[in-house]
């Protein structure tokens, strides 16, 4: 709780970055498809969440949502940490790839 | 030194493992990118606490409705458009004279996102998911709320399988306002229990 809670504005945006709004998005999606429930979700991200865990602030709330995420999808076999470390790398060649103003895409990965 | 000779573009380690996620499912056929575009976009700009607002006014005028909100929240929502993710099982518990309602998440930060939007950083917070159940009273002094001691304060855990939000009580004075004047009167907070609607 921030020490002066009634100062809150009424509408604080969500997201810092845009990665935390596809994270949440691709959660809702994968829900939505029947790949997870709601109910499976709320039990990976609350043992994250967990107090002790979990810092005051909120700083790693968005942190948390990711990593399980990644560990739902890993538990299933969907998306398998080293294919996920993997395709993150290449991702990243493909940006450091990339002039600017250019869309990013995987094929401009050099090592491809 | 600095390095003026490195990449045009970096990606931050978070944004590739979220592009890394959602290139795996693609490729499976699990989600499609048009679908996570149109969630971010309803997330960004079509869900928040104004919907909420616009249930509370209506239940406000409207007792039928207001009945209707009480035996089945998703239904009464969705009459005024409002649905979707993280609004399956919404439930509305009605603020009176004898009872305040404070909701809570204490496993992580489950919220009825069509009406509200996405939770505000302390709701998410450790502190509040543990004091909010622990001493409520004192959770509400804190953001300013003092209510009567005869006032009964119920605290709604939300859970996946049920997400709360609290229809606050009319304030007193707003006889004459039309259901848009209550509506820009009833916050965000209000329909969490951390706060009051007062009169213009």
């Amino acid at each position: 709780m921030p020490s002066n809670p009634t100062s809150t504005p009424p509408d604080t945006p969500p997201f810092d970055a845009p990665w935390q709004a596809q994270a949440v998005a691709l959660t809702v999606a994968l829900i939505d498809a029947g790949v997870f429930t709601w109910a499976d979700w709320g039990q990976a991200f609350g043992r994250r969440r967990a107090p002790g865990h979990a810092r005051d602030d909120g700083a790693d709330y968005y942190d948390h949502w990711l990593e399980t995420l990644e560990e739902v999808l890993a538990a299933r076999a969907l998306a398998l940490a080293d294919a996920v470390r993997e395709t993150a790398s290449a991702w990243r060649r493909a940006a450091a790839a990339t002039p600017h103003g250019t869309p990013i895409r995987l094929e401009n990965d050099p090592h491809r | 030194m600095h390095d003026h000779d490195h990449a045009d573009n970096e990606m931050d380690e978070m944004t590739a493992r979220v592009r890394a996620l959602e290139t795996i499912l693609t490729e499976k056929g699990l989600v499609d990118p048009t679908t996570i575009d149109t969630i971010v976009e309803a997330m960004e700009t079509r869900i928040g606490p104004r919907n909420g607002a616009r249930v509370v006014a209506r239940a406000w005028v409207d007792p039928d409705y207001a009945a209707r909100l009480r035996s089945d929240a998703v239904s009464a929502v969705a009459e005024l458009g409002y649905g979707g993710a993280g609004g399956e099982h919404m439930r509305a518990v009605f603020n009176d004279a004898q009872t305040h309602n404070l909701i809570v998440c204490t496993l992580c930060s489950c919220y009825p996102w069509p009406v509200l939007g996405l939770p505000p950083v302390w709701y998410k917070s450790p502190p509040y998911r543990a004091r909010a159940v622990k001493e409520p009273r004192k959770v509400l002094e804190e953001f300013g709320v003092k209510l009567p001691k005869e006032t009964k304060i119920r605290v709604r855990d939300s859970t996946s399988e049920v997400r709360y939000m609290v229809v606050p009580q009319r304030p007193a004075g707003t006889e004459g306002l039309d259901e848009e004047a209550l509506a820009a009167l009833v916050t965000r907070d209000s329909m969490i229990g951390t706060a009051l609607v007062s009169a213009p």
